[in-house]
């Protein structure tokens, strides 16, 4: 039950496993090297392009958008992430350290915001407080017709809205690290003087910094591949800017140039994030300890930790939801509902299916790396790894048109036997969306895996066990709560997702996404309101069998 | 070119209406004894048109397999896969992305007398790569608390500056504003449509990105005029009985163009496994069920023998841009770039 702490000083690399990596070091990169240029190559073909720049475009952007585009990216990206930061920790702490009134349940009602797609989030609030919404027609009828109202479709309302729908994964990987951390930390912590609050700051929180910090880095990609969101909101950002000139000046090859551009500002985020975790390594030995004790809170104190996330989840997911409601009850009024109504089931199984392959192509592919790079200890393995998220830096119709280059190519070289083509298939759909999601799953795990300590694993080694055996028997069940939340995640990003699944699902392979995309691209809110609705009840269930998990791998029952 | 083409509101049995309607039938019958199979189609329109296919294969046994997407990824999708596509059919909501497709050597040329019969020569390729099957007017919108002696009769009359912080837009990203921009730049030359749009930048729009939304807002009063297509009045019209918003023709008077109007429409496309198939069912769309595939969105059709909806009808004649529908195709880069410069958002 004892909190090691590792500070290695020289280099960024991980510490004691220099010693042993000679031998297994270059067994390690190899595969690695190759699984991640297997993930990769769809983003390299596409943005190969950069190679032959278009500079009349560059120089017609520069004196037009591209400003308001990089500054606006920055404030949106900068504003999501501290935002996502601050809620998803501080919710995250108040449900582990502190008791209260349904709690347990509030512990992961919070994570269900992220079931709600953020164009779907957006739209509902648009809707609620624009001109002619409730909330401004009331506000007229108070202070009269002229009466000074904030701009609405503005970049701060969409930073608000795109926080409320992706804090749940910085909240998830807070959760988890401070349900691994032991109470041992903390109770030294309190025997040595600190407050309940320095404690938290002292000790919780750099110990949890690596997984706060992987989460606002999936909080920052989110926000920069985001497209549907800013739309409603006019933000011009980056991405926004892909499809300007893609679609609108026809200009793939300008396109790409700005969506590798896109790829630059990732890993500046990327960059951040590893030198934010920093030097310091926190590992732990042994995974049965106690965890943390909460405080427990009552009267005055109680109510208000109850009206904080109860607040936040009815702005996040219970307005939205009744609304939805309200919607999908309408439409059922309307005729045009009736072509659709029976299409439930199908949608919602198709959707499902999807996203249990893609969860575990995901999975696989992200443990093998997180296995690799912690088994080799080398930067080259490490960087190799992290190549294979790049996906997730990348609107996803760019990874879309990626991956069916790729999968034409394939199809017209004539490998495959017969009829075979890979372009419109599951297949090629499922490989699409690990390449794009990869990041999410492979994030979480390597965070959780990264806290188990080093020597635990050469104790398992020198025990005789082989290298998989020991991630298998050792390590793996100690990063359970990363893997766990990996699943969930990917799970989630992959019901929500839409351009990759429209471009390359297979023939009547329709999803509820692509449901809802077929309604709101003809305006037809009402109508897309049964769909959207299914995908937050479809997306609630792994929130629920998965944060039932999450509460069984923190042993003590809380 | 055929001049000013006009739109016959007014009861669907007018004698120019029924000209090109004997040849059709029997073109069509013939087809449907000698072809079979599926047809498959990759659709950038999808509201609608399940019931449209499904009526297609009662009549002709055909059957129809569809996927729906984005024009733009779609052409993507083609360009892609070669001769293994397996899409016999590519249908678009606008005619911008029909032209570019065509110009990237994906669509195959149509030799059909049906067609070049029922779909007038603006509407469709000179080389019969596509064909228009509906047509969608944009029309300025105005609330009626706007008095009619007020209310703006051209594009160019939406930036006037009485209508400052009043005018609702689609933002630039959308093919409909795209389209309307190309037309401006067609009709009025490069320098007069850039004048026109900065006007209405200096107007400073609310940008909404949904046509209806933009009538919605119209009706609460946050704007007081905006411009988008027909049938989304149409649908709301339809949908609440009722709506205070009332559609102005713009450009009517003489010497004017006409309104802008875009397309939908479809092609064979260049690798289709099953041409025959694929024109059956465009020449279907285009005669049989073209009634049922310009109503079910409340479109006007593209074939002038088949009548325009009642709620259609309500909103009377009115005379089109005769341009020829690809040059927004052509000029939509232009467009796009000007929208830039304009700072129109």
């Amino acid at each position: 039950m004892t909190l090691k702490l590792e500070v290695d000083q020289a280099s960024n690399s991980t510490g004691p496993w220099r010693s042993e990596s000679t031998g297994e070091g270059r067994r390690g990169f190899l595969p690695a090297a190759i699984l991640a240029a297997f993930v990769v190559t769809p983003v390299v073909v596409v943005l190969s392009s950069i190679l032959s720049p278009s500079t009349d475009v560059w120089a017609h952007l520069w004196a037009t958008r591209l400003p308001t585009m990089l500054a606006s990216t920055a404030t949106l990206v900068i504003a999501v992430g501290l935002g996502s930061l601050i809620l998803g920790t501080s919710l995250a702490w108040l449900v582990t350290a502190y008791a209260f009134p349904f709690r347990r349940v509030i512990g992961w009602l919070l994570v269900l915001p992220l079931a709600i797609p953020g164009y779907v989030l957006g739209f509902v609030w648009l809707d609620t407080i624009d001109f002619a919404g409730p909330i401004q027609t009331a506000w007229r009828g108070q202070f009269g017709r002229g009466a000074w109202f904030p701009q609405v479709r503005s970049l701060w309302v969409g930073a608000i809205v795109l926080t409320l729908t992706l804090y749940p994964y910085v909240y998830l990987l807070a959760r988890a690290a401070f349900r691994e951390q032991s109470a041992a930390a903390l109770d030294v912590a309190r025997t040595l003087g600190c407050s309940r609050w320095q404690a938290f700051r002292r000790v919780a929180l750099p110990m949890a910094r690596p997984s706060l910090t992987a989460g606002v880095a999936l909080v920052a990609m989110e926000t920069l591949t985001d497209i549907g969101t800013v739309r409603l909101f006019n933000i011009q950002t980056v991405a926004d800017g892909v499809f300007r000139v893609w679609y609108g000046l026809a200009n793939r090859q300008a396109a790409t140039e700005l969506a590798a551009l896109l790829v630059a500002l990732a890993v500046i985020v990327v960059v951040a994030e590893r030198r934010y975790r920093g030097r310091a390594r926190f590992t732990q030995q042994g995974g049965r300890t106690r965890t943390v004790e909460p405080v427990r809170l009552t009267g005055v104190r109680a109510a208000v930790a109850l009206a904080a996330c109860g607040g936040v989840m009815v702005v996040a997911f219970g307005w939205p939801v009744v609304r939805l409601i309200g919607w999908a009850l309408e439409a059922q009024r309307t005729d045009r509902m009736a072509t659709m109504a029976g299409n439930f089931t199908f949608h919602a199984g198709n959707t499902l299916r999807l996203a249990v392959f893609a969860t575990l192509a995901c999975l696989a592919i992200g443990v093998t790396l997180a296995v690799l790079v912690r088994r080799s200890g080398r930067r080259s393995t490490a960087a190799a790894a992290r190549a294979a998220t790049i996906g997730y830096a990348v609107p996803g119709p760019v990874v879309a048109v990626g991956v069916i280059v790729i999968l034409a190519a394939i199809d017209r070289s004539e490998l495959l036997p017969g009829d075979v083509l890979l372009a419109g298939s599951l297949v090629g759909l499922v490989y699409a969306l690990a390449v794009r999601f990869l990041a999410v799953g492979y994030q979480s795990v390597e965070a959780s895996l990264g806290k188990v300590s080093p020597s635990m694993t050469a104790s398992a080694r020198t025990l005789g066990a082989g290298p998989w055996r020991v991630a298998a028997a050792v390590e793996l069940p100690l990063a359970r709560a990363g893997l766990v939340v990996a699943a969930a995640l990917v799970t989630i990003d992959v019901m929500k997702e839409l351009p990759i699944t429209l471009l390359l699902r297979p023939f009547g392979f329709d999803t509820l996404s692509v449901w809802v995309w077929q309604m709101t691209t003809e305006s037809l809110w009402v109508e897309a309101s049964v769909p959207a609705l299914a995908i937050v009840a479809v997306g609630v269930l792994p929130v629920v069998v998965l944060v039932a998990a999450l509460e069984r791998v923190g042993k003590v029952q809380l | 070119m055929a001049g000013a083409l006009v739109l016959a509101a007014c009861g669907g049995d007018g004698s120019a209406n029924s000209t090109a309607a004997p040849a059709e039938t029997s073109t069509t019958a013939q087809n449907q004894s000698t072809v079979n199979g599926t047809v498959t189609v990759y659709t950038g329109r999808h509201y609608g048109i399940e019931p449209v296919f499904e009526a297609f294969t009662a009549a002709t046994g055909i059957k129809v397999r569809f996927t729906t997407g984005s024009d733009p990824q779609l052409r993507e999708r083609l360009k892609a896969e070669g001769k293994n596509t397996p899409a016999d059919v590519l249908m678009t909501a606008d005619a911008g992305s029909l032209a570019l497709a065509a110009a990237d050597g994906l669509l195959a040329s149509l030799d059909s007398p049906t067609l070049t019969a029922v779909i007038p020569e603006a509407l469709r390729d000179p080389d019969g790569r596509w064909f228009a099957l509906s047509r969608r007017a944009r029309v300025i919108m105005v609330s009626d608390r706007v008095a009619e002696a007020d209310q703006p009769t051209t594009y160019a009359g939406v930036g006037d500056p009485a209508w400052k912080g009043r005018i609702c837009l689609r933002p630039a990203t959308h093919p409909y504003t795209q389209s309307l921009v190309a037309s401006l730049i067609k009709g009025e030359g490069t320098q007069r449509a850039e004048e026109i749009v900065s006007s209405w930048v200096a107007n400073e729009p609310t940008y909404i990105d949904s046509d209806t939304k933009i009538l919605e807002a119209i009706a609460a009063g946050e704007c007081d005029l905006g411009i988008t297509n027909s049938y989304y009045l149409g649908r709301l019209i339809s949908d609440k009985g009722s709506f205070p918003v009332r559609l102005v023709w713009p450009e009517q008077a003489d010497g004017q163009r006409g309104v802008h109007v875009n397309i939908s429409g479809v092609a064979v496309t260049a690798n289709a496994a099953n041409p025959a198939a694929a024109q059956a069912l465009i020449e279907w769309l285009a005669t049989d069920g073209q009634q049922q595939f310009a109503d079910v969105n409340n479109e006007f059709p593209a074939n002038e023998s088949v009548s325009p909806n009642k709620i259609l009808q309500t909103w009377g004649s009115f005379r089109v841009d005769p341009v020829w529908v690809g040059e927004f195709g052509r000029l939509q880069a232009e467009a796009v770039m000007l929208l830039d410069r304009a700072g129109y958002q």
